[in-house]
């Protein structure tokens, strides 16, 4: 059977699941819509945010910027930051935020500090944070249309968009959980078999958490081999590149790891579950599920850049001919995703850290994952398959998003603030029209991607750290948090990061408007721009508690609140007796 | 009865500062800042430093998650907080 044929079919299974799924698992109440009943079993739920959390950037992109462009060690910030924030959604925020037991992120912060103008700003902090986010989606579904199935780039996203329009509409978080779990499997099968035949084709060790600290066949450790070969050719050894700097790398795993734990759409999945006991222990088995992917990327990128560098130069000095360049290579560079430049004239590939004789122009990070298994000349349905993974990838976080959206629109702008007293169906019937719009926006963006799309994820994660979580935070463990200061602390830590990458990147990513003019990169003790979340959530901290100590307290009933949220069931019961 | 109350957020406070002090001090001294000492270590082909940033961390991270689940379902229990 062809590889197109048997894609599609493999492909088109995946999409009538999930449309099944939508179809059985309609939505009959807001609760279900927004919180799915508040009914699922923490390890179901569990699945489904990892499947939330792990984006077309996580399942197509993270190795290939692990092995190349953050040249190995200095990767690690993604592989810690996107899991450790787990920890600190797990003890600091999940079960608290679960007890309050209301619908969305906005609602907690308008509630906690009694002001529909705390909500607002939490609104849009939360709509910034995951439209610039599901823009990354869109695309990734319209790529891997346009290289799996060979259909158009419009074609692909157009039939995405429909698969997703179907089933959040119908099912709001209902549908989208148990979609979302189907997504999970497919999306960690295909990610996990190729990665297991390089694996055992390198090392003779099946599990590649262990053949990356295993031999290959000459008895020398994978590890020492790539380090080898990477400073060979110039480039920096791969078990030790720092990324910019040790502080940067410390800040900005820091960063990731607050921004994870302050992203809407990851804590909402917590609102889901029946208890406080529940919530806690789902954020464990998410994260189970994640590090079954987080720890088998390293191996993938470090083995995939083993194998490329071997492809391209077989035996020190001994080079590829260009004219004997295998298929898969063939294939990737009709998608200009690999590019090789013959700069010497003279027939062969060669591979280097120094510009002026680097014949290998391009290397795009997505093709790692996605070309993996032609490098390793696994079957075709192994090829099929992770095409069907890289599309639940984007499709379960796209949904995950544009419920976190469409919600902060119907229930905390229409029914929070300008039409309290909507009924229950009109509240259900308005979460699914604000669905369907959202829907429409994420993919009118998807078909024109703003050019400022690769640069915005640093803005989502650096107003997830800097604005959401530490509010969250303070308001939990602090009860002296009042309104005065949690609405200071949002602003400052939100201005002092969108400065930073603005000044940076051009406001609003336009280039060349760039505000201060001609200032050093990096400026600031050398942190990137990506890594700056966790500076601004500093300012945020303290200038939110500065603020609270000038201003009065919050009122009785909103420390009764924080008493009420910090105790899972009845200890402050008797308070009143 | 509000004592308990704030007994029991106590103890749910020392045990998260107990976990995070964990929680900070494995990726960011071991896997970060000190990196390059504990590098002169080794776990079969892996340097300790490198497997602690790339693989280590994450099954800590996985561990730390469920001890504080456990630790507070028998906290609950002792409180009668449970649900």
């Amino acid at each position: 059977m062809s590889l197109q044929l048997l894609t599609y079919l493999v492909v088109g299974f995946t999409f009538t699941l999930y449309i099944g799924i939508a179809i059985w698992a309609r939505a009959g109440s807001t609760k279900e819509f927004y919180v799915a009943g508040g009914g699922i079993h923490p390890i179901s739920n569990g699945m489904a945010t990892a499947a939330d959390w792990m984006s077309a950037a996580s399942f197509i992109s993270m190795a290939g910027l692990i092995g190349f462009i953050y040249e190995g060690y200095g990767g690690s910030v993604f592989l810690l930051g996107w899991t450790g924030g787990y920890v600190l959604l797990a003890m600091c925020l999940a079960p608290y935020l679960r007890k309050f037991g209301k619908f969305t992120v906005p609602e907690f912060v308008g509630d906690r500090f009694y002001s529909n103008a705390a909500r607002i700003v939490a609104v849009v902090c939360l709509i910034i944070a995951s439209v610039t986010y599901v823009i990354g989606q869109m695309k990734g579904i319209g790529v891997a249309f346009s290289r799996f199935l060979e259909t158009s780039y419009e074609t692909g996203l157009t039939a995405g968009m429909l698969i997703v329009f179907i089933y959040a509409v119908l099912g709001g978080m209902k549908g989208i959980t148990y979609t979302q779990i189907a997504q999970y499997v497919v999306l960690i099968f295909a990610y996990t078999i190729p990665a297991i035949f390089i694996s055992l084709n390198l090392t003779g060790n099946p599990i590649p958490q262990l053949g990356l600290g295993g031999t290959l066949a000459d008895g020398t450790y994978v590890l020492d081999k790539l380090d080898q070969t990477v400073t060979e050719l110039g480039f920096n050894e791969y078990t030790t590149s720092v990324r910019g700097s040790r502080l940067n790398m410390f800040v900005y795993t820091l960063s990731l790891m607050l921004g994870t734990a302050g992203l809407p759409h990851v804590i909402i999945r917590f609102f889901t579950v029946p208890t406080v006991k529940d919530a806690r222990r789902s954020a464990g088995w998410a994260l189970v599920f994640i590090s079954v992917l987080y720890t088998t990327a390293p191996a993938v990128a470090a083995m995939a850049r083993l194998n490329l560098m071997d492809t391209v130069e077989p035996s020190p000095g001994n080079y590829l001919q260009y004219d004997e360049r295998p298929q898969w290579f063939k294939n990737w560079e009709k998608t200009g995703l690999l590019k090789y430049e013959d700069k010497n004239n003279d027939g062969l590939i060669q591979y280097s850290a120094d510009p002026a004789v680097n014949e290998m122009v391009k290397i795009d990070n997505d093709i790692l994952v996605l070309a993996n298994p032609e490098i390793a000349a696994l079957p075709n349905w192994v090829i099929a398959l992770v095409a069907a993974g890289g599309l639940a990838a984007a499709l379960s976080t796209a949904a995950g998003l544009l419920l976190a959206i469409s919600s902060a629109i119907s229930h905390d702008l229409l029914k929070g603030v300008f039409n309290p007293n909507i009924s229950e169906r009109g509240e259900l019937r308005a979460s699914r029209i604000a669905m369907a719009f959202t829907v429409l926006l994420a993919g009118y963006l998807g078909f024109n991607p703003p050019d400022f799309a690769a640069g915005t994820v640093a803005l989502a994660f650096g107003l997830a750290a800097s604005s959401i979580f530490p509010v969250l935070m303070l308001g939990i463990f602090y009860k002296r948090m009042n309104s005065q200061g949690a609405i200071a602390g949002m602003m400052s830590g939100l201005g002092v990061t969108l400065f930073y990458v603005f000044q940076h990147k051009g406001i609003m990513f336009i280039q060349g408007t760039s505000f201060l003019g001609g200032m050093d990169h990096n400026w600031f003790f050398g942190i990137e721009p990506n890594a700056f979340g966790a500076v601004g959530a500093l300012v945020n901290f303290t200038v939110a508690i500065s603020v609270a100590k000038l201003t009065p307290e919050p009122p009785d009933n909103i420390q009764k609140l924080v008493d009420d949220i910090r105790s899972p069931h009845g200890i402050t019961a008797p308070l009143s007796h | 009865m509000a004592n308990r109350a704030q007994e029991y957020w106590k103890a749910n406070v020392r045990l998260i500062l107990k976990l995070l002090v964990i929680w900070f001090t494995v990726p960011f001294l071991g896997g970060i800042v000190f990196v390059d000492r504990l590098n002169h270590f080794s776990l079969g082909g892996y340097p300790l430093g490198f497997w602690l940033a790339q693989q280590g961390a994450i099954y800590l991270f996985v561990a730390l998650i469920f001890y504080y689940a456990k630790k507070m379902s028998d906290l609950d229990d002792q409180f009668g907080a449970g649900d």
